[in-house]
Parts: structure tokens; C-alpha cells; sequence
């Protein structure tokens, strides 16, 4: 049993397509371990595995954990949030059935921020969930559902979006791997939406391979997402093992002085721009002088586009109504006030206001010039280096409630992360050690539709880091009624 | 009121539901009159989750519309969401475009276009009360099958002066967009819509006044009501040393009144947001070529045509060309009939509309297009008379049917000969109303009106009015 559990999701499948190992016992012995989380990392379970046998697939059965925001048919799917009470999609997201016809049936929804607006998941309608690294501390978010459970064994692999870091930054936090592909590379169609500009679907896994691997399987064109592109060259499994003649800025403007990385963290970071410069590596710094006012930039746009996003949850068609007086009005009024939580609530005012008439060139207009400024950086300093790097969070997992009453120090969370998405390349993070039993992320960003190389960088990077996983696992003595011959809950 | 010392001054904003086959950013199908929400999918309910994608149809229908009114297409058009909360709108925002439209510039006939613009319709309301009206309705139910429909919107400059020449030139743009073949253009039906904005100012000075929205005005007689009437409230409250106001009205046809749907302090504020969800609607040299490749001949330059060709009066030529289907039988019974004569056939057609309902397709009728142009044929050879040939088409209107035969049958052929008896009911006609005959022997030409019009009667309108004049003059001996 612990041994099925050491499989990543692509060994998992290959024992399958050699007949070492039964996908529905897979199946089964996740789909047990999910159903008696610790961690609230759920907000949905599968109850069986699905009926038939999955014909031969590349993914061979091996069942993924889906962020809440996916809309899977006849499935809840509330984007965290509790506007959507009750609702049941009618359909599925492109990604999520991609990556079933792959073979990657639905074992989970995660948990997340409500609608993926949150570093900690605790904006989540469904109460926050913990980090199985240390269980008094966030997971990071908006993705921490998905993060933890691939962290703690209760999924083999599992997918998130990213906005402005809610794939990597809790990857980070959880000691996994999370990929933010080029913005176009992967399907939006079915993910409740956040910001449209900036969200994109992408893996968190347990190492590199598996996210290539569950890539390759999620990127393309679809006809129903006008935005989508594909990659331009199929996603290669990650082979290298040096990084030979790789040059890698790290720009002062993330990690300098005034970038308030915590120590614990800039000392992981620069032992792993040491084991880099080992393996060939060119280290040297970059400029990438807009930086500073991505998250400016970004706390404009996102909110911009929420408040638009947002609209729709009216308790006129589906999910919540609270009835009002008689009137439509106070419909609205009482079914949004109840239905959305204080995050998404303060990311609807800053948005409308950010779009009001006479405010709209000096917020929403300026903020889309920063972020074309921001998109000049990364493309000057892609003429010189291969890849920009930076840890991945200015932190290590913090206590829950901790920044809960602060927005400003939660948004500040997303400081090394936001860039990309607003620049809409494509970034990964890795775990690169641990600061006080804590992990930290350790962040590549590379040209949009680079995949290919950042994934190889990443992964001879993880070969020679090693990283050790299994603190995080949690033992079934751990699960939710051990011990107890009914196995409760 | 001293209406002549002000001059209105109007633009109309008109939107067109487009006939593709499916909806403007989602593949449900468009329809009219079908079940309340059948039409309907993740997309058009707005579900979450769902994306647009524009439907190449329509943008099609919008290069034509653009073409044809003479516009500048843009290279790159936007998308943006015009946001407001409505129940109609199920994503809280309609896609629409703002500030890069699809097309601008242009003119049609003396009014310019401002701009042209893509969009997608709303859903529509049914409320469940007794009236029917949104006021003591119990409940309202709304149908999701026209949300999402294509729509065009069509921007005048303010150009119009007068309620009529408002109702003349939205007759000519419907006559236009049916030519293309883009809509329905049914106002009762609401694939035409049409806002007015209207100000007034004194004769004489070049700056605008302020100006009202009339919403809606769902024909083309409430639209020259609605706009006369705003124009009179205007002049009235001026002269009485009022002000007009910023608003957004509405104008009951019942009632011939307008009242205030918005003031200015309630004006939305719609917060404007580039369409995140789209990428930018880029006309490439294909899809303008396309466009060009399905322009018809438009009405006006038919009109043009039939005036300077065939020699019909403007206002016979507008009236054909402006209806498409009537110029198209027009011309198809001037092929056919060889060597009909443009002019007279062209006087024909409103016999016709009038026998087969002013708004039928006469290509539809039973008439057959040759069948017309021999009828008038036979007026012009007087082998019938134009009254008998009134009957004649009658009776083509109901049972169709070739004009000789139904003469030959009916025995309508004129009058005329000395076998056929005309000669002695002319007699009679002397003998009836000797008054009127020594008139005319007198020299009072007209006096002859009465007699002509007893040997009309008589032969039910067979003879043929100039025979019959002769007659009389030779029997009278006065030729």
C-alpha cells in the first residue's frame, strides 16, 4: 500500500500499463484516503470509481483532483463560494474532459479561495484547509486544496488555476511542483472565471515529469475558448540533466533588499542558484525595472475584470437566492450580500470603482499600460537570458488567520508571482529545500511558449535538489478516523 | 407655439437582429414564436464558466451592412462588456463594442452614419399579470431564445429634420438591410428597432440643443408620432421659458404621450470593459472581399435606375425599389412581358398591391409577372378597357390565369364595332339625358361626362371611353 502511495502519477500509470497495478485499486485507495481528509482539502469526493474499466489510455486510469472552480458535469462546482450553493453544471470544462479521455478520471474537487481570490485558502465558503506540512498553517492559495492534497498523498496528481499565482504560490507552500502555462496554452472554457486576462488552468504534482505529462494533455486549441492557442510544439517529457550554458537573471526588483523575502528563503534560494551555477548554469542579475508595480497593476485589472465576471451570480438563474421584498432590487442585494465572502465582496468594489466613469483612464487605462511595460521587461531580459528566476513566494507557509485580517500583507504574497501572468508567459515552481521544516518555492519564468525548456530546466534542477516529499505524506494513522472500526465521517 | 422659429434636429439609432442561423456568440438557433427557453445553452444562459465565440455569420452581415452604407471598416474591431444588472442579461454584462466599432463613417441617402456596431440582443421579459404590463404583474418569466441574437447597431449623425423625413429614410435603411438580405427588418416582430434622439434649436443657430432618447418605437407611423410629438413637448417648454432636460423617454401610442423611463441623474453608468474573452475581430481582405461579393443592387441606386432608364417618376421609383420584392416582380414582368412599357406596367403596381394586400410579396400571388405585362398590353392595344382590365386582375388575383382567356371567357374585350350593340346604347344614352346631349351639341365639350358615363354603366365599363365619345359626337352629327 505505502509503496503505491511513492508512485508519482506517471509511474502510477506506467504500473498500470504494465499490469503491475490495478487502476481502480489506485483509484479506491485514493478515493479512501480523500474521503477521510484532515486537511479540508475537499470539497467533493468521487464515490466509486468510475463504472467501467478505462479503455487504454496514456493516463491509464490514474484519477486527478480538480480545483472547485472547474465546472464538471452533474458534479458540485462552486468556485469555493457560497453563491453557488447547490449548483451542478450542466457541462464539463474542456480540460478537465481532455484529461479524462486521456485516462485521468475525477477523483476530487479541492478546495480553494472563493473563486480563486486568496494566498491561504481561507476565503473558502467550505472553511479553510490546512497545510500537511504543518498543520496550524495555510496551504497558500488560491489553489491550496489542490496543493495540499497532492502534498499529503490524498491525490496523485491534481490541477488549479493561476491568476496571479494561485498554482505556484501554493506549490510552493506544500513542497510540490505547479506550472502556470503560457496564457493560451490550455482551454478556459469551464473555468469559472476570475480574471479572464490572467487565469489559466495547469498542473500541481508531485515532480516535474507529471506536470509535462498532465500538460501534454491539457494544452490545445479549443473552439469554444477564442483565446486558447495551444502550444506550438508538443510538450516533451523533461530529460535534461545539466543545465549547461543556461543563463538565468534573477532580477533585483523581486528578490533585492526591498522585496521583503524572508531569510529562511533567500537562503534556499541562493544555495539553489549555487547547485544551478553547478550544474553550468549562468547566474547573473537582471533588470526587470516595472516589476515593483505588478501587484499595483494587477490589484487593478483582476478586480476590473471580477466585478464584470461577477455580475452574473444574481440568484435570478441558479445558485443562491435570498428573496427580497417584493422587488428585484433587494433580491439582488441580499443574495449577493450573502452569498459572496468579504474577499470577493472588497474585489468587487475596487473593480467597479476601477471601471467607473471618469476613473477609468487613471486606474483600469494606466494599469494596462504598467502591464505592457511589464511584458517589455520580460521580453528585453528574455534577449539575454533563458529564464528569469525568483523564489517562488517571499515566504514560507504562514500561520492560519495570520494575515487574514490584513489584505495588503496577503496580496503582498503574490509579489514574485504576478508578473508573469500580467506578462502572460509561463512559469514553474519547484520545491527547493525547507526553511524551519517549512518548504520553499524556488521560481522559473521563460518565454511564452516555452514549456518545453522550462520544464527541462526545471526538472535537471529537481534531479540535483532532490527534494524529499514524504514529511508531508500523511500516514494513515493521520486520516480522518483512524482507529475507529467505523471509519467515520 | 411658434414651431417655424425652431428646427429639430434628430438621429436615429436603430438596431437590427441579423438572420443567421445561429446566435451571435453561442450555436443555439435563432427563432420567433418558438416555447419560452428552447432555444438555449450553457453560453447563452450565461452559465459560469462559459466563454463567447463570434459568430463569422454575422460579421459577415455587419461587412455588408458596413459596405453598403458607404463606411470605413476597421482593421481591428473590439469587443467590450457594457455591464449593468438586468434579468435579461443573464452575464450581467451585453457584449457589445465601444470605442473601436466595426464600422464608421458612411451615409445613406442625406443622413450620414455615425457608426456601425456589433452586438448581442437580451433576453425578452414575459410578465404574467392580466395587462400584460411590467406594472401589477404578478410574476415574469424570462425567455432565454432571443438572447444572444445577432444584432447590428446602425448610428445616424443628426441629420434629420422632421418626423417625416424620420419615417422616409428608416424606410429606405429597411429597404436597404432587406436587399441585403440580412434581417427580417420587422418592426411589430422587433427584428427593427429604432431610437430617435431629438433636440430642438433655433432657426438659424448651428449649436445643439439638449436632447431626449425616445426609446423604442416599434413602427414607423409611432416613430413620426413619437418624434412630432417629443418636438412639440420640446418647443412648448421652450417657449414657455422652460428648459429640456437630459432624459430617456418612452412615447404610448394609445395615449400619444411621452413619459420619462430615465433621467439623466438615473443614466447608467455601464463601466465599459474591453471583452477579455475575445480576441479582436480583425476584417481581413477575405472576409471584405466576401462582403463586397454579396452586395446586391441597393435600393437607392435602383430608384436611380428606374428613373434614368425607364423614366418612371422618383417617387414610382422609390416606391418599387424601396420594396425589393415589388422591383424585383416590376422587372421580372418587363423581361417577360416583351416590350411592355416601363412606365405604364410600373402604374399597374399599385393595382395589384392594392388586390393583394399593400404588404404581400406580389411574387407570391398568383399573378403570374408575364400575365401583368400582357394585361397592360391589352389596356395599351385597347383591346380591353382600363376599368374591365381592374377586372380582369381581379379575378387573376384570385384564380390566377391568363388575361386573354379570362377576357375571352368573362367577354370583357372592349366595346367597339357596329355588331356588338354599342351604337345603340349610345342612343339611349342621347335619349336618357337630352339636356346634356344639347350641351354638347352646343359646343360644351365637357357636357359629354354624363353620357359617357351612362354607356360606362351600361356595358360595365367595357367600352372604351374615346369610341364612346365619337360615337356620341357622330350621332349628334357634329363630326
Amino acid at each position: 500500500m505505502d509503496d503505491i502511495l511513492e508512485l508519482t502519477g506517471a509511474q502510477a500509470a506506467a504500473a498500470i500499463t504494465r499490469g503491475e497495478l490495478d487502476a481502480r485499486e489506485l483509484f479506491e485507495l485514493y478515493r479512501e484516503r480523500a474521503s477521510r481528509d484532515p486537511l479540508n482539502a475537499f470539497t467533493w469526493v468521487a464515490e466509486a470509481p468510475p463504472a467501467s474499466d478505462p479503455a487504454p489510455a496514456p493516463l491509464a486510469g490514474v484519477p486527478i483532483a480538480v480545483k472547485d472552480l472547474y465546472c464538471t458535469e452533474g458534479v458540485p462546482s462552486q468556485a469555493g463560494s457560497r453563491i453557488l450553493e447547490g449548483y451542478r453544471p450542466p457541462y464539463t470544462a474542456t480540460v478537465v474532459a481532455r484529461l479524462a479521455a486521456a485516462g485521468a478520471p475525477l477523483l476530487a474537487k479541492t478546495n480553494q479561495d472563493e473563486f480563486a481570490m486568496g494566498s491561504s485558502t481561507e476565503n473558502s465558503a467550505f472553511g479553510p484547509v490546512r497545510n500537511p506540512w504543518d498543520q496550524e498553517r495555510v496551504p497558500g492559495g488560491s489553489s491550496g486544496g489542490s496543493a495540499a492534497a497532492v502534498a499529503a498523498g490524498l491525490a496523485p496528481w491534481a490541477i488549479g488555476t493561476d491568476t496571479g499565482g494561485s498554482i505556484r504560490q501554493p506549490a510552493a507552500l506544500c513542497g510540490v511542483v505547479g506550472l502556470k502555462p503560457t496564457y493560451g496554452a490550455c482551454s478556459r472554457y469551464g473555468m469559472i472565471a476570475f480574471a479572464s486576462s490572467l487565469d489559466q488552468a495547469g498542473p500541481l504534482t508531485r515532480d516535474v515529469t507529471d506536470a509535462a505529462l498532465l500538460l501534454s494533455h491539457m494544452a490545445g486549441r479549443d473552439p469554444c475558448d477564442s483565446t486558447s492557442i495551444g502550444l506550438r510544439e508538443p510538450v516533451t517529457l523533461p530529460s535534461r540533466s545539466d543545465l549547461k550554458g543556461v543563463r538565468l537573471g534573477v532580477p533585483e526588483e523581486l528578490t533585492g533588499a526591498d522585496s521583503g523575502v524572508q531569510d529562511g528563503v533567500r537562503a534556499r534560494f541562493d544555495e539553489t542558484l549555487a547547485i544551478a551555477e553547478n550544474l553550468g548554469a549562468i547566474v547573473e542579475p537582471c533588470r526587470l525595472p516595472h516589476a515593483p508595480h505588478a501587484l499595483s497593476a494587477y490589484y487593478l485589472i483582476a478586480p476590473a475584470e471580477a466585478s464584470a465576471n461577477l455580475a452574473r451570480y444574481d440568484g435570478v438563474r441558479y445558485g443562491l437566492r435570498v428573496d427580497g421584498d417584493d422587488d428585484l432590487l433587494s433580491m439582488y442585494r441580499r443574495t449577493r450580500a450573502a452569498g459572496f465572502g468579504a474577499e470577493v465582496k472588497r474585489r468587487i468594489m475596487l473593480g467597479t470603482y476601477a471601471l467607473s466613469s471618469g476613473y477609468y483612464d487613471a486606474y483600469y487605462g494606466a494599469a494596462q499600460k504598467v502591464r505592457t511595460k511589464i511584458a517589455e521587461d520580460f521580453a528585453i531580459a528574455f534577449g539575454t537570458f533563458d529564464f528569469v528566476v525568483t523564489p517562488t513566494s517571499p515566504w514560507t507557509a504562514f500561520e492560519l488567520g495570520s494575515k487574514a485580517q490584513d489584505p495588503l500583507a496577503m496580496y503582498l504574497n503574490d509579489f514574485c508571482t504576478v508578473p508573469m501572468p500580467l506578462a502572460g508567459i509561463p512559469a514553474i515552481s519547484i520545491p527547493a529545500g525547507l526553511s524551519d521544516g517549512l518548504p520553499v518555492g524556488f521560481q522559473f519564468a521563460g518565454p511564452a511558449f516555452g514549456e518545453n525548456a522550462l520544464l527541462d530546466a526545471a526538472f535537471a534542477l529537481e534531479q540535483a535538489l532532490e527534494f524529499d516529499q514524504r514529511p508531508a505524506r500523511l500516514h494513515e494513522s493521520q486520516l480522518v478516523g483512524a482507529g475507529d472500526a467505523e471509519g467515520t465521517q | 407655439m411658434s414651431g417655424a422659429a425652431y428646427e429639430p434636429v434628430i438621429g436615429l439609432e436603430i438596431h437590427v437582429q441579423l438572420k443567421t442561423r445561429t446566435k451571435m456568440f453561442c450555436g443555439c438557433e435563432l427563432s420567433f414564436g418558438d416555447p419560452a427557453n428552447v432555444h438555449t445553452c450553457p453560453v447563452c444562459l450565461g452559465l459560469p464558466g462559459t466563454l463567447p465565440v463570434t459568430n463569422e455569420r454575422a460579421v459577415h452581415f455587419g461587412l455588408m451592412i458596413g459596405l453598403a452604407l458607404g463606411c470605413q471598416i476597421a482593421p481591428r474591431s473590439m469587443f467590450h462588456r457594457k455591464n449593468y444588472f438586468y434579468p435579461d442579461l443573464p452575464k450581467g454584462y451585453q457584449i457589445s463594442q465601444y470605442d473601436v466599432p466595426l464600422c464608421t463613417g458612411g451615409a445613406l441617402g442625406d443622413v450620414r452614419i455615425h457608426r456601425v456596431h456589433l452586438e448581442e440582443d437580451a433576453a425578452k421579459l414575459v410578465h404574467v399579470s392580466e395587462s400584460g404590463r411590467i406594472h401589477g404583474a404578478d410574476t415574469t418569466i424570462v425567455d432565454f431564445n432571443r438572447g444572444g441574437t445577432p444584432l447590428v447597431e446602425i448610428v445616424t449623425e443628426p441629420d434629420v429634420r422632421s418626423p417625416e423625413q424620420a419615417r422616409e429614410w428608416l424606410g429606405l435603411l429597411r429597404a436597404t438591410l432587406r436587399a441585403l438580405g440580412v434581417s427580417d427588418v420587422n418592426m411589430e416582430e422587433g427584428s427593427l428597432r429604432c431610437d430617435a434622439n431629438v433636440s430642438v434649436r433655433r432657426a438659424g443657430s448651428t449649436e445643439l440643443g439638449t436632447k431626449t432618447e425616445l426609446k423604442n418605437m416599434n413602427s414607423f407611423r409611432f416613430l413620426e408620432r413619437g418624434v412630432r410629438a417629443e418636438i412639440e413637448r420640446q418647443i412648448g417648454l421652450l417657449e414657455s421659458g422652460g428648459e429640456v432636460e437630459l432624459a430617456t423617454l418612452h412615447f404610448d401610442p394609445a395615449t400619444g404621450r411621452l413619459s420619462t423611463l430615465r433621467s439623466k441623474e438615473e443614466a447608467h453608468d455601464y463601466r465599459y470593459l474591453p471583452e477579455p474573452d475575445l480576441v479582436p475581430l480583425v476584417a481581413t481582405d477575405e472576409m471584405l472581399e466576401a462582403a463586397r461579393a454579396a452586395l446586391p443592387e441597393l435600393p437607392a441606386a435602383r430608384a436611380e435606375r428606374f428613373v434614368r432608364d425607364m423614366g418612371l417618376s422618383g417617387d414610382r421609383a422609390r416606391e418599387l425599389a424601396f420594396r425589393g420584392d415589388q422591383a424585383d416582380y416590376f422587372e421580372s414582368a418587363l423581361a417577360e412581358g416583351k416590350g411592355a412599357d416601363p412606365v405604364t406596367l410600373a402604374n399597374w403596381m399599385p393595382q395589384l398591391m392594392s388586390r393583394i394586400g399593400p404588404e404581400a410579396d406580389p411574387g407570391g400571388s398568383r399573378v403570374a409577372p408575364a400575365a401583368l405585362a400582357a394585361l397592360v398590353d391589352m389596356v395599351k392595344a385597347r383591346r380591353v378597357s382600363r376599368d374591365a382590365a381592374g377586372e380582369v386582375l381581379s379575378r387573376m388575383v384570385a384564380d390566377g390565369g391568363d388575361p386573354e382567356a379570362i377576357v375571352e371567357r368573362e367577354g370583357l374585350g372592349v366595346l367597339g364595332g357596329d355588331d356588338d350593340g354599342l351604337a345603340e346604347i349610345v342612343a339611349a344614352a342621347i335619349a336618357a339625358d337630352p339636356a346634356a346631349a344639347e350641351q354638347v351639341r352646343s359646343g360644351n365639350g365637357r357636357a359629354v361626362g354624363p353620357l359617357v358615363g351612362y354607356v360606362m354603366r351600361e356595358t360595365k365599363g367595357r367600352a372604351d371611353g374615346a369610341d364612346v365619345t365619337r360615337l356620341i359626337r357622330t350621332q349628334l352629327g357634329l363630326d
